[in-house]
C-alpha cells in the first residue's frame, strides 16, 4: 500500500473514532449539560463521519488500487495526491472547532471559510488526480 | 476497467465535485450575505454526495470487479446495470433540482433511485458467488 494511501486510510480510522466519541458525548446529559456547544454539533459529527471516514476511506483505497496512470507515475500526480489529504483534513479541522466556537458566540468568519475551500479545493484535487485513471483497457 | 464501470466512476466524480461546491458554499453561506435561497440546496448536497457519489462509486467498481462467469457473457446481464445507471442519475438530479419539499419532482427523484437499486441488485445478485 503506497503511503498515501496509508495515510488516508489512517487519517479516516481517527475520524471514525472521533465522530463515534463525539456522538457519545452528545448523548451523555452530564456532558451536554456542562459544555452546551455539544447540542450543536450534529452536522460536525456527520461531516466527521461521511466525509472523514467515509470518502477519505475512498480516497486512500482509489488512489491504491485504480489502474495506474502510466508506468512513470502510476498513481497520477503525487502532489495532487498530497494536497487533497491535507487540504481535506485541514478542512475539517477548521470546521470542527469552527463550528462549538461558532456556538459560544465566537467570530468564526476565517475559521469556517477556511474549512470551505480547504475542503472544496481538497475535494477537487482528488477528482483531478483520479479522472484519468478511470478508463477502458 | 469495462465502460458502464468508467462512465459510472467518472459520473461519480462529477457529482463529488458538485456535491463539495454545493457544501462549500453552505458552509460559506453561515458567514457571508448570500441569498437565504442558498440553505435549500441542502437536500441536493445530500444527495449528490450520497447517492451520486458514494452510491454510484460502489456500483461501478462492483460491477468491475464482482466474480464473473466462465460460460456466457462474463458479467451476465448487463442491461440492468446500464438502467440503474440512467435511473440513479436521472434520480439524483431530478432530487437535487426539485428540493426536498412536497410535489411531484422529489416523489419521481426519490422513484427513479429506488428503482436503480433493484436493477443494480438484480445485475448484482448472481455475481455474488465464489471467483470461478
Amino acid at each position: 500500500m503506497p503511503t498515501l494511501s496509508r495515510w488516508f486510510v489512517r487519517s479516516a480510522l481517527v475520524c471514525l473514532i472521533a465522530a463515534l466519541l463525539l456522538a457519545v458525548l452528545m448523548q451523555w446529559p452530564a456532558a451536554s449539560a456542562a459544555a452546551p456547544w455539544l447540542r450543536v454539533v450534529w452536522p460536525t459529527y456527520l461531516h466527521l463521519l461521511v466525509v472523514g471516514w467515509l470518502t477519505q476511506l475512498i480516497f486512500g483505497v482509489a488512489y491504491w488500487l485504480f489502474p495506474r496512470y502510466s508506468a512513470a507515475s502510476p498513481r497520477g500526480s503525487e502532489r495532487l495526491g498530497w494536497a487533497s489529504l491535507l487540504l481535506l483534513n485541514l478542512g475539517l479541522a477548521l470546521r470542527i472547532v469552527g463550528e462549538p466556537w461558532a456556538a459560544m458566540g465566537g467570530e468564526t468568519m476565517p475559521l469556517l471559510l477556511g474549512s470551505a475551500t480547504a475542503q472544496l479545493l481538497g475535494g477537487w484535487a482528488f477528482v483531478a488526480n483520479t479522472w484519468p485513471r478511470v478508463r477502458q483497457r | 476497467m469495462p465502460r458502464l464501470s468508467v462512465l459510472m466512476i467518472r459520473t461519480a466524480l462529477l457529482h463529488l465535485a458538485a456535491g463539495f461546491a454545493v457544501g462549500a458554499l453552505l458552509l460559506a453561506a453561515r458567514e457571508l450575505p448570500l441569498d437565504p435561497s442558498v440553505l435549500r440546496l441542502r437536500g441536493a448536497h445530500a444527495h449528490l454526495l450520497l447517492l451520486g457519489w458514494t452510491a454510484q462509486l460502489a456500483m461501478g467498481v462492483a460491477f468491475w470487479i464482482l466474480p464473473r462467469f466462465r460460460a456466457g457473457p462474463e458479467r451476465g446481464r448487463e442491461w440492468p446495470a446500464w438502467l440503474a445507471y440512467l435511473l440513479l442519475n436521472g434520480g439524483v438530479l431530478l432530487s437535487a433540482a426539485a428540493g426536498d419539499g412536497p410535489g411531484a419532482g422529489p416523489l419521481l427523484g426519490r422513484c427513479a433511485e429506488g428503482l436503480a437499486a433493484l436493477a443494480f441488485a438484480g445485475h448484482a445478485w448472481p455475481r455474488i458467488k465464489p471467483f470461478g
